[in-house]
């Protein structure tokens, strides 16, 4: 049997979160450093994954079950289909490594939580597995239960260690938002398995491997598609399902607005991605070009509303929500270079808002108040903020050098390009090969709304004047936050200095999906007809 | 039908013979033990419950009786009274448990500690165990009253306090209505087919071609009034309104009991008469949907709604746990609506994961209230910091209840509502997950109770008694023991739901 990478990074830390649960009261210290621990080997252990996964990449053109690596498989519930199968491709090894780093930053930045320690990390330690078992979960179900698992302990930590104005309320529309939608992804999931496939039997099992190859019946991808798609992109913050985000984000405490910003949205794209597109490439090819506009909602409107805000939290809580509409625009263009670029921008926006999150809360721990109208001169007590903050921002503007660029220009390059999208006919009246040029230039126009809010920020809170007699509570940074920023802050410079870092094992894990929707395209005589928007609609509504 | 006694018949009735012989010894030990020694009677309940248990599961293994194999006239046993399957067996487990877990919980609090208490919870056992096994109209009515009546003084025990008797007033009236319109609804299947035995009558239905209009038409009231008593026994809507007084009036201890032994026993009765045969020949919803099945599938929808609506305005937690139950009630019918073995065999689950989560529950909830003297949802504020134990046992049983992985909970919803995409009824499902988030909301308030508000007398810790200790952590282990590896144990329910299915083949 081979070493168990991918059970030990998903199973150690929820081994440590019991531990640490049953700790005597007394012993914080320790479960703090027993957090540390298993984040240090997840981190050494998913490198490792990392490595050898780029030295082992697939080829072009292979099939998706092909190109798993590290797979480990176990039955569950044989009976019904439901297995225990781990395994990941170039983009969940990417997004595991994401994962390993930001837990590990998150421990470093919440080292001095003081209420209650031992809850707080055994949650944290849940969260991150629950997280980690999302992106390397083969079985649709084993995927599921750890998507659930993931959204529970976000609810304890936000409404007990969160801001106390808004965590209540924040922490049940969270809750509810999330598990709601995944819920409705779920249904889906029930009824694709009970279908039957190809005219022959219903598949009756979860196994992800047999359900990227099977071809579902069209008028079963167009009902589905949409349930299954959102149900997941609800987490991804897609317009109008996005409510949830900026109000979790401001409540969260520090490491959970990391964990939650940086990783868990994309857990949201991953799972829509995985099992939404890849299952089902014909509801895709359907149903895409009118996602489209949601997702240029979604970038253009989050930055407006950035632009607004008073709040450091609220700004980049509405930044993510742009940047992961980038993501989904990625998605939505259909080719290599939409989804390369969704790829690289999970990755960049993921350590992007880690940084800016713990940066605003060493502010805040500090300052007592998040209001740019308050803050001002930031750099001369914490200088080493400064920097890392506008790299982070750089990074938001898309910035060549820097890894925000290396992701959202293939995704414009890809919307852009998605104009000689193969379809035979027209969708809801509109042909996506008159618009979607057009949505690639209005979305870059969004960067520059970033720029100014970001722009805006960086004067406001970092330069000015400082008042010393203002703050009494101006503590200098501890090493371990130092720590966490630098490796932020570097790793989005490699990226972008270096892209073949990345951008190699991604592109190879995309590649499977990718090959589907062509096929889904080449296959889309179902596109003949001539059909109006109502009409679809009526058939869909009809359909259900 | 084999006419000599063969040892079969014994095994039939191992439970109900050990838990005879256990009251005897619970009622003697009471007169001769010292009054200050009386918690004991609690654990040689608990005891006595456990031995039983493990005899019987046993005897289980030690003879592979009884199994799948065993036709229907092999099983069918004392005169056709009663038939000893798998599904009676899995049903006897959980009400043992129900009786172990129960005991455990109720030791500390003083005005239980009498024999008579214990008394009658093993006689309800008893009946609730001859309900699971009862394969004739008779034997489920004698079972059924064996039970009720003794949760009815149950209810109204604590004769000093007036919301007890009140419970037990309201618990009886009502109880004896619905017993006697269930009675009348008996009468009439009698007389439409001249036998009562379940599976006689199911097999005249069975198959039958074309059933007159006319007794097509009784055959439907019968149905329904059946249906008050079962209904009433498992609180399903619209005969759920003596469960938040009697839950709220009753004694805690004795409330986790009939939350769960007797909503088990209900349902154990409700899959036999109507998925074993009588009414269950009828049809499929796939083929040709009964009336019956319409006002089933009506009833589940409301009960599952109106439970958890009105349980979010709750501010006593035994109320809220009544009302949560009453749309707990709503989500195991869907498995029975689905009229399928898988369906059954996951409602099954869902009660046994339900024993051990509403009874940890419940235990939190005496071990508080037996501490301060209160059961409103405010009082619980601080728990975390009072007693991390007790909420971290309350937190897993309600994310257990709002069907939160990684707890039985969550493995229950699952394969309910699979069984009922199964069916074709996805739209069931849908209803039953948007119910499962109402839930939740009122879940997690309770949660944040816990964890998040302060109270003055947070540095008053809860002491929770050894007993009460194992018991807790008895039911957490099956709640996350369920949650991880719940194959085994479905495998084993869906394999005993078969048994109800018999007469179709």
């Amino acid at each position: 049997m081979e070493f168990p990478f991918l059970s030990i990074i998903v199973l150690s830390p929820i081994a440590a979160a019991i531990i640490i649960l049953m700790m005597p009261k007394e012993r914080g210290e320790n479960a703090r450093m027993l957090a540390l621990a298993t984040m240090l080997m997840s981190l050494i252990l998913s490198g490792y994954m990392y490595v050898a996964y780029n030295q082992n990449l697939p080829e072009m053109g292979t099939r998706w079950a092909d190109t798993l690596m590290f797979v480990e498989e176990h039955a569950w519930v044989p009976s019904i289909g439901v297995n225990y199968i781990l395994g990941v491709d170039g983009m969940s090894a990417t997004l595991v490594l994401l994962t390993a780093i930001v837990g590990l930053g998150g421990v470093m930045i919440s080292w001095r939580i003081d209420d209650r320690p031992r809850e707080f990390m055994a949650f944290f330690m849940l969260l991150v597995a629950g997280v980690q078992g999302v992106f390397t979960a083969v079985d649709g179900f084993l995927l599921f239960f750890f998507y659930e698992l993931a959204v529970l302990p976000m609810y304890v930590m936000i409404v007990i260690w969160g801001w106390k104005v808004t965590r209540e309320y924040a922490a049940m529309k969270l809750t509810l938002y999330l598990l709601i939608g995944s819920f409705i992804s779920f249904i889906a999931f029930l009824v694709l398995y009970f279908t039957p496939v190809d005219g022959g039997a219903a598949l009756r099992t979860f196994d992800l491997r047999i359900w990227s190859e099977a071809n579902f019946p069209f008028a079963i991808q167009q009902i589905w598609f949409l349930p299954l798609f959102l149900g997941f992109a609800v987490l991804a913050g897609v317009w109008p399902l996005h409510n949830w985000s900026p109000d979790g984000h401001v409540a969260a405490p520090t490491a959970v607005s990391m964990i939650h910003a940086g990783v868990l949205m994309k857990l949201g794209a991953y799972a829509s991605m995985r099992v939404g597109i890849q299952i089902l490439p014909e509801g895709t090819v359907y149903w895409m070009p009118f996602i489209i506009f949601l997702t240029i909602i979604n970038v253009i409107y989050g930055s407006l509303v950035a632009m607004r805000q008073r709040d450091m939290k609220y700004l980049i809580g509405y930044s993510s929500v742009s940047h992961m509409g980038l993501v989904t625009m990625g998605f939505a263009a259909m080719n290599s270079q939409g989804f390369l670029g969704a790829g690289i921008q999970m990755v960049s926006h993921g350590v992007m808002t880690a940084l800016f999150f713990s940066v605003v809360g060493m502010i805040y721990d500090r300052a007592h108040t998040r209001n740019m109208d308050d803050l001002d001169g930031m750099s001369k007590p914490l200088a080493w903020l400064v920097v890392p903050f506008i790299i982070g921002g750089l990074v938001g503007m898309g910035m060549p050098g820097l890894s925000g660029f290396l992701a959202e220009f293939p995704i414009f390059l890809g919307v852009w390009r998605g104009g000689s999208l193969n379809l035979s006919g027209t969708i809801f009246g509109l042909n996506p090969a008159n618009y979607y040029p057009i949505i690639a230039i209005i979305s870059a126009l969004g960067i520059i709304i970033t720029a100014a809010y970001i722009m805006r920020a960086v004067g406001k809170v970092f330069f000015g004047e400082y008042q010393g007699d203002k703050w009494h509570d101006m503590r200098p940074l501890f090493a371990l936050d130092k720590v966490a920023l630098v490796m932020f802050s570097v790793i989005l410079i490699v990226i972008g200095v270096f892209p073949s870092v990345i951008a190699p094992i991604v592109q190879s894990g995309m590649a499977p999906v990718v090959q589907r929707l062509n096929d889904a395209q080449h296959a889309a005589n179902f596109l003949d007809t001539v059909q109006t928007a109502a009409t679809n609609l009526f058939i869909w509504l009809g359909g259900a | 039908m084999s006419p000599n006694m063969t040892l079969s018949w014994v095994l039939a009735l191992v439970p109900e013979i050990g838990l005879l012989v256990l009251l005897a010894v619970v009622l003697l030990y009471d007169r001769l033990i010292k009054p200050e020694e009386r918690r004991r009677i609690g654990l040689v309940t608990a005891w006595g419950a456990f031995i039983i248990l493990v005899a019987m599961i046993g005897l289980w293994i030690g003879t592979g009786e009884p199994n799948n194999a065993t036709g229907i006239g092999e099983s069918l046993l004392w005169g056709d009274m009663i038939r000893f399957d798998l599904a009676a067996l899995v049903f006897r487990v959980m009400f043992l448990v129900a009786l172990m877990l129960t005991a455990l919980i109720s030791l500390d609090v003083e005005r239980l500690q009498k024999g008579e208490y214990y008394a009658l919870l093993i006689t309800g056992t008893i009946g609730f165990s001859l309900m699971a096994a009862s394969a004739d109209l008779i034997m489920v009515y004698v079972a059924l009253e064996t039970a009720s009546i003794s949760s009815y003084i149950l209810a109204g025990f604590v004769t000093k306090e007036q919301r007890s008797s009140e419970a037990g007033m309201k618990y009886f009236v009502y109880g004896a209505f619905a017993t006697g319109v269930m009675l009348y609804g008996m009468s009439l299947l009698y007389g439409l087919t001249a036998q009562t035995n379940l599976y006689v009558i199911g097999s005249m239905f069975l198959g039958a071609q074309g059933i007159p209009a006319e007794v097509n038409a009784v055959l439907l009231l019968a149905a329904v009034m059946i249906v008050v008593g079962f209904g009433f026994k498992i609180s399903a809507v619209p005969f759920h309104f003596w469960t938040p007084d009697v839950y709220e009036g009753a004694p805690t201890p004795f409330t986790g009991f009939v939350s769960t032994a007797s909503k088990a026993a209900g349902f154990a009765v409700f899959l036999r008469v109507f998925m074993a045969g009588v009414l269950g020949a009828t049809g499929t919803p796939k083929d040709h949907p009964a009336m019956w099945w319409a006002m089933l599938v009506a009833m589940t929808i409301i009960t599952m709604s109106l439970g958890n609506f009105v349980a979010i305005f709750q501010s006593n937690i035994k109320r809220m746990f009544a009302y949560s139950s009453i749309a707990q009630a709503g989500y195991l019918l869907i498995g029975l609506v689905t009229l399928s073995p898988d369906g059954s065999g996951a409602t099954m689950f869902y009660l046994l994961m339900y024993i051990f989560t509403n009874i940890a529950a419940f235990g939190v909830i005496v071990i508080v209230s037996n501490r301060i003297g209160s059961d409103e949802l405010k009082d619980f504020s601080g728990l975390s910091r009072r007693s991390p134990y007790l909420a971290l046992v309350m937190l897993f049983a309600l994310l257990s209840l709002s069907g939160i992985p990684p707890t039985a909970g969550f493995f229950g919803k699952f394969f309910l509502f699979r069984a009922a995409v199964d069916a074709g009824l996805w739209w069931l499902a849908l209803i039953g997950i948007l119910n499962a988030f109402v839930a939740l909301y009122y879940y997690l308030s309770a949660v944040k109770y816990m964890y998040l508000y302060r109270s003055e007398e947070e540095d008053d810790p809860i002491p929770v008694s050894r007993g009460a200790k194992v018991g807790l952590a008895f039911s957490l282990f099956f709640i996350l023991y369920l949650g991880i590896y719940a194959g085994p144990a479905f495998e084993w329910t869906r394999e005993a739901a078969t048994a109800f299915f018999a007469l179709a083949g």
